[in-house]
C-alpha cells in the first residue's frame, strides 16, 4: 500500500490558507500534507472542487439522548436501512442514522470531523462508546457544565478559580473537549417542572443563568482552551427570544480570549433569533442577530438551519422538548441527570405549508447570509433538531442560489413574504465561502486549525473532500449533488470513499482536551466535590472518570492554565 | 489480604458501585459492605462450569477451548437461520462482538429484554418515556411509587440506595420525608413498608392507571365507585398524593409488563406519569432484572438501530417483536440453532418454545451451569464480568458503569470466546470459497 498520495489538478478551496480556488496539487505523506511526494499514487482530480475534510461544529451523533431517539423510533430507523457490504457494517435510521451510518453518510459529504455536542458527564462512558463505533470520523464530545451543582455554587460565592478547577477536572474526567452550556440554571428548575429566562433565580441555586454564562466564560479563558463556552442560550424556541440572546452576547463582551478567537459560540441560532410574541405573530429577527455579529467580534454562531420533513429532537434543554411535546402531542422521553443535567426527546415534523416552520426555515438561511463575515458563521442543522446532517447539501445549494431559493419559497407559506427577510436577500455564496462555513471557520473557532484539521498546508492532516464538480457549476440541483457524495474522500491520507461509495472504513480518532490546573486549587476543589459524591451522586468518585479503555484512538489537546 | 474498594455488582439492574471486598490468594473472601445478600453471594462465588465440553451420544464430554470454539463456529455456519440469545448478564463489549457475529451470519438476535421489558419497548416506541438517573429519585422523590414490584425481594438494595430509604439533597431526612405507595396483586415484603397499599386485581392495572389519569385531568365524575378492584376513595386519595407532592416516581416491574394489557399497561402507566407532569415533575422507570439487560439494549440499538428482536438475514437489520423474539421463533420452530450466552431460557422459557431449542443443536456460553446445560450440545465456560473480566454495562437508569476485574482466572471472556467463534465462522465461509 502506497504511503504517499498525490492529488492532482484539482481546484482547491482553502480558506485558512487564503487559497480560493486555485488549481493546485495536493501531496500526502503517511496521513499528512507535505511539500513534495516522491513515488506516489496518483488521483487525478481533473478541475475538480478540492476542499479539506469537512468540520462539523456540532451535531448530535453519540451518546445517551441519540440512542434513545432510536430506540423511541423504529419507523425512523426503518427508513434508512441499507444492508452490508465488503466493506461496511449495515445501516439503519434517517434523522437517528446508527453509528456506522453516521460515519459513513459524513464520510460520503467529505465531512472527516464531528463534533458531539452535548454529553452528559455522569452518561460520558456511552458518548465514547457511540463514538468507537463511528467509523472514519474524527470526533470529539462537549461535556455539559452549566446546570452542574458545583458550577452554581461557585459562580453563587463568585469564586472564579475554583469554578476554573472544577471545569478542568470535569473535562478530564469525562475526556471532553470544551464547555457546553445548555439553557443554564433552565435545565436544573426542570428538574421541579420548571424553566428559568436569562435572569431568572435558579429555584434553590440563587444564581441566575446570566451569572452562570459568565463565570464559565471567565473560567474557560482561564485555559488555554482551545474553544470558547459553547453556548444553547435560555429560552429556545420562544416567539421573542433574539433579545435573549443578544443579552446573552453583552454578558461576556468584556471578557477576554485567552486565544485569537471568539469568547462566545452560539448555537442553533436559528432556533434564538425569533422575534413576534406568540405563534400568531411570529417572526424573524435574524437580521437583528446578524447585525449584532456583524458589529462585534467576540461571538460567533452556526445556524441550526431547517431542513422541511420529519426528524426527531432532541436536547439537554429538558423543558423545551416538554413544550415541543405538548404542541405535538406526539411520543416524549425525558431524562434527567442527577447534580448535571438533563434531556428531551420527541419527534418534529418542519412542514412548508406551516407559517412558524416556514420562518424557522428562512431564519437559517437568513442568518448566514446577513452575517457579512463568513468567518463568523458555521453550517448545521443543529443535527438532528432541525433537521439531519444528510440534509447539508441542500443548504449549500440554497446558500449558492437565489434561484433555487425563489423557487423553494414559492411552494411555502406566503409568511415568508412578510415575515421573514429571506426573499429580499440577492446575496449568494462562493465556493470559497462555503469552504469557509463548513471547514475553515469551524476549524478556526473550535482551535482544530492549529492540530491539522480544516486546512491544507503542509503538516496539516491529509483529510481531503473532491467534489465531482467544476468551480463554475451554477445548477443548483448539481452542486446538491456534487456535496451529497464525493467523488473521493481522504481520511488521514486513505481514500475512505470513492464516485459516492465508501471504500475503506478506518477507526477515527478522539480528540480531548486535559485543562491544566494548579494542585492546590484541585485539591480545595475536591473536598467539595467528593462532599457531592458521599451525599449525592449514586455512583463513586472512583467509579466516575471515563477511563482509558473508551478512548482506544485518543488525541490530547493540552491546555496550560492562563492568569 | 487486600481490601478492594468500589467494587461493581454484577447481578442486578441496580449495577451497586461501592462495594468494599477481602481479598487473599485469588480468591473473595468477604463482602464487608455494600452488597445485598444476592450480590454477595455471587461475588463470593459458586460452582463453575469446569471445561468447556461437548455433547456426544447424549453425555457432555470435556474438551479444549479450541475444540468448542470449532465446533460451536460450524453449528452456526451451517446452520441456515441461527438464534443467539441472551446477552443481559455478559458486557457490551461482548454484545457488541454479537451483534457482528448476527450480521455476520445473517443470523436472529435476541435478547432477555423479550420475556421481561420487551412490553415496556413497545410501550416507549409507542409513547416515549419520561425519566431520570437513580440520583435524581434519591435526591428529590417525596412520593415513591413500586407498582408491579416487589424490590425488597428482586432488588435488594434500590430502595436503599436510590429510593424510599435513601437520603438525599432535598431528601436528608430519609423515609420520613417521603411516602411510599406499592400496587399489587399481594401484599408483598415491599407493600408491608408502604404508606399506602393498593391492592389491585389480577389483570386489572390497565382501568387502574386510566382511572388516575382521569382524575388527575380532572374527571374523577366518570371513575366508578370501584376499578379493578381499588375503590374509588382509595384512587383520589391516590392522586392527591400525586398533586401533593413535588416529584413523584414511579418504578415498575414484571406484575405490569406481563398481565393483563402487557404493553398497554405500560403506555397507560407512561400516559399516567404525563398526566402528573400536569400537576408536579413525574418521572417513570422500569425496574432492569440482569445487571446488563439496559445495555444490550443500548447496544442493539446503536449498532442496529433496534433494541431487541431483529434479523440480520436481508444483510440490514429487520425488527420484529413477535416474531423474531426468541419465544415465538422457537414456538413455531423457525430456527435450526442456537447460541445461547449470558441467560438461561431453559429455566424461563415457556415449554413449548422449549421442546423446539431442546431438539436443535445450542451452544451455550456461561460461567455457571443452568438447566439450559442440560441440553446444550455445546458447553463453553468463561470468566465472570465484574468478577474475573471487565467492561461497561448500562445501569437500570442507563447509567454507564464499567466492571472491575478483581480475580485472575484462566477462564476466558465472553468477548474473546466470541470473536474467536467469529474468526472461525469466517474461516470456514472462505474455506468453501463463498
Amino acid at each position: 500500500m502506497a504511503d504517499e498520495l498525490l492529488i492532482r489538478n484539482g481546484v482547491v478551496y482553502d480558506p485558512i490558507n487564503g487559497v480560493k480556488g486555485e488549481k493546485k496539487d495536493i501531496c500526502i505523506r503517511d496521513g499528512k500534507v507535505v511539500d513534495s511526494v516522491t513515488n506516489p499514487k496518483v488521483i487525478d482530480a481533473e478541475g475538480r472542487v478540492v476542499m479539506p475534510g469537512g468540520v462539523d461544529i456540532h451535531a448530535h451523533i453519540a451518546g445517551g439522548k441519540v440512542n434513545a431517539g432510536r430506540i423511541m423510533r423504529p419507523e425512523d430507523e426503518r427508513k434508512g436501512v441499507e444492508p452490508k457490504t465488503k466493506v461496511c457494517r449495515a445501516q439503519s435510521g434517517y434523522s437517528v442514522p446508527n453509528t456506522f451510518a453516521t460515519g459513513y453518510r459524513y464520510a460520503r459529504m467529505g465531512y472527516t470531523f464531528v463534533m458531539e455536542a452535548a454529553m452528559p458527564p455522569l452518561a460520558a462512558r456511552h458518548t465514547h462508546e457511540e463514538m468507537i463505533d463511528i467509523p472514519i470520523l474524527d470526533n470529539a464530545a462537549l461535556p455539559l457544565i452549566d446546570n452542574n451543582w458545583m458550577t452554581m455554587e461557585y459562580v453563587k460565592s463568585g469564586d472564579m478559580d475554583l469554578l476554573a478547577a472544577y471545569m478542568a477536572w470535569i473535562i478530564k474526567a469525562t475526556k471532553g473537549f470544551g464547555v457546553k452550556i445548555v439553557n443554564p440554571g433552565g435545565t436544573e428548575a426542570w428538574a421541579w417542572g420548571k424553566n428559568c429566562d436569562l435572569n431568572d433565580s435558579v429555584p434553590y441555586f440563587d444564581v441566575t443563568p446570566a451569572e452562570i454564562i459568565k463565570g464559565l466564560a471567565v473560567a474557560n479563558e482561564k485555559f488555554d482552551m482551545p474553544h470558547s463556552i459553547h453556548v444553547h442560550t435560555n429560552m429556545l424556541g420562544h416567539p421573542g427570544n433574539f433579545e435573549v440572546t443578544k443579552d446573552t452576547y453583552d454578558l461576556v463582551k468584556g471578557v477576554k480570549a485567552s486565544k485569537d478567537r471568539q469568547v462566545i459560540h452560539t448555537t442553533h441560532t436559528q432556533f434564538h433569533s425569533y422575534g413576534g410574541t406568540n405563534w400568531g405573530n411570529f417572526e424573524s429577527k435574524a437580521d437583528a442577530i446578524a447585525d449584532y455579529i456583524n458589529q462585534n467580534d467576540h461571538a460567533t454562531i452556526d445556524i441550526g438551519s431547517v431542513i422541511l420533513g420529519d426528524t426527531t429532537t432532541m436536547t439537554a434543554d429538558g423543558p423545551m422538548e416538554y413544550s415541543l411535546y405538548q404542541i405535538t402531542g406526539r411520543k416524549w422521553t425525558n431524562h434527567d441527570v442527577e447534580l448535571e443535567t438533563g434531556s428531551g426527546i420527541t419527534p418534529f415534523l418542519y412542514s412548508g405549508k406551516v407559517s412558524v416552520h416556514t420562518i424557522q426555515w428562512a431564519i437559517g438561511q437568513e442568518l448566514a447570509l446577513l452575517v457579512k463575515d463568513p468567518w463568523k458563521v458555521a453550517l448545521t442543522t443543529d443535527h438532528p433538531n432541525a433537521g439531519p446532517f444528510i440534509g447539508y447539501p441542500i443548504i449549500i445549494s440554497h446558500l449558492m442560489s437565489k434561484k433555487r431559493r425563489d423557487e423553494s419559497a414559492e411552494d411555502m407559506h406566503k409568511a415568508i413574504f412578510d415575515r421573514a427577510a429571506l426573499p429580499s436577500i440577492d446575496r449568494e455564496y462562493d465556493l470559497n465561502e462555503i469552504a469557509i462555513i463548513t471547514r475553515g471557520m469551524t476549524a478556526k473557532a473550535l482551535g482544530l486549525h492549529e492540530h491539522g484539521k480544516g486546512h491544507l498546508g503542509v503538516g496539516a492532516d491529509a483529510d481531503v473532500a473532491i467534489y465531482d464538480m467544476s468551480p463554475e457549476e451554477r445548477d443548483a440541483g448539481k452542486i446538491q449533488k456534487a456535496f451529497l457524495n464525493t467523488k473521493y474522500t481522504i481520511k488521514a491520507g486513505e481514500i475512505v470513499v470513492k464516485d459516492g461509495e465508501v471504500v475503506a472504513t478506518p477507526p477515527g480518532r478522539t480528540i480531548f482536551v486535559t485543562p491544566e490546573c494548579d494542585d492546590k486549587l484541585t485539591d480545595e476543589m475536591m473536598v467539595t466535590l467528593k462532599d457531592k459524591f458521599a451525599k449525592y451522586y449514586s455512583v463513586t468518585l472512583n467509579n466516575y472518570p471515563v477511563q482509558d479503555a473508551y478512548l482506544p484512538n485518543p488525541y490530547e489537546i493540552k491546555a496550560p492554565w492562563r492568569s | 489480604m487486600v481490601e478492594i474498594t468500589d467494587v461493581v455488582c454484577s447481578l442486578c439492574g441496580c449495577v451497586c458501585d461501592d462495594i468494599v471486598l477481602e481479598v487473599e490468594n485469588n480468591k473473595v473472601v468477604k463482602v464487608k459492605r455494600g452488597a445485598c445478600s444476592v450480590g454477595k453471594s455471587k461475588l463470593l462465588g459458586h460452582e463453575r462450569i469446569k471445561s468447556p465440553m461437548i455433547r456426544e451420544n447424549g453425555e457432555l464430554k470435556e474438551c479444549s477451548y479450541d475444540e468448542a470454539i470449532k465446533k460451536s463456529a460450524e453449528i452456526l455456519y451451517k446452520s441456515r437461520r441461527p438464534l443467539l440469545y441472551g446477552w443481559s448478564s455478559t458486557v457490551c463489549e461482548a454484545d457488541k462482538v454479537g451483534v457482528e457475529l448476527t450480521e455476520d451470519l445473517g443470523a436472529v438476535m435476541d435478547n432477555t429484554a423479550s420475556v421481561c421489558h420487551g412490553p415496556s419497548v413497545l410501550a416507549i416506541q409507542d409513547v416515549g418515556l419520561p425519566s431520570c438517573t437513580l440520583g435524581e429519585v434519591k435526591n428529590r422523590a417525596d412520593l415513591v411509587i413500586y407498582w408491579g414490584a416487589n424490590p425488597a425481594q428482586a432488588h435488594a438494595n434500590h430502595m436503599k440506595r436510590y429510593s424510599y430509604v435513601s437520603k438525599g439533597y432535598w431528601t436528608a431526612e430519609g423515609k420520613k420525608g417521603k411516602k411510599l405507595v406499592v400496587v399489587d396483586v399481594r401484599k408483598t415484603m415491599t407493600a408491608k413498608m408502604a404508606d399506602v397499599f393498593v391492592q389491585v386485581e389480577q389483570g386489572q392495572d390497565y382501568p387502574v392507571f386510566s382511572a388516575l389519569r382521569a382524575i388527575l385531568q380532572g374527571h374523577e365524575d366518570v371513575v366508578p365507585d370501584k376499578v379493578g378492584g381499588v375503590p374509588k376513595e382509595q384512587l383520589l386519595e391516590l392522586a392527591n398524593m400525586v398533586k401533593e407532592a413535588k416529584f413523584v416516581m414511579t418504578f415498575f416491574g414484571m406484575g405490569v409488563t406481563h398481565t393483563g394489557a402487557r404493553h398497554n399497561n405500560i403506555v397507560n402507566a407512561i400516559q399516567f406519569t404525563r398526566a402528573a407532569h400536569l400537576h408536579t415533575k413525574a418521572s417513570i422507570m422500569p425496574l432492569r432484572g440482569h445487571y446488563n439487560v439496559a445495555g444490550i439494549n443500548q447496544v442493539c440499538t446503536w449498532e442496529t438501530g433496534f433494541p431487541f428482536a431483529i434479523e440480520m438475514a436481508r444483510g440490514y437489520a429487520w425488527y420484529n417483536p413477535g416474531e423474531l423474539s426468541a419465544t415465538d421463533l422457537l414456538y413455531r420452530g423457525d430456527c435450526d440453532a442456537a447460541m445461547i450466552i449470558a441467560s438461561d431460557p431453559g429455566a424461563h422459557f415457556p415449554g413449548e418454545s422449549l421442546k423446539h431449542l431442546a431438539k436443535i443443536p445450542v451452544i451455550q456460553i456461561d460461567p455457571y451451569a443452568n438447566p439450559t446445560t442440560e441440553f446444550a450440545d455445546v458447553v463453553i465456560p468463561v470468566a465472570v464480568s465484574g468478577i474475573e473480566a471487565e467492561g461497561n454495562v448500562y445501569r437500570m437508569d442507563n447509567i454507564p458503569i464499567r466492571l472491575r476485574k478483581i480475580l485472575d482466572t484462566d477462564y476466558l471472556p465472553d468477548e474473546e470466546i466470541l470473536e474467536r467463534i467469529l474468526t472461525e465462522v469466517r474461516a470456514l465461509r472462505e474455506k468453501e470459497g463463498e
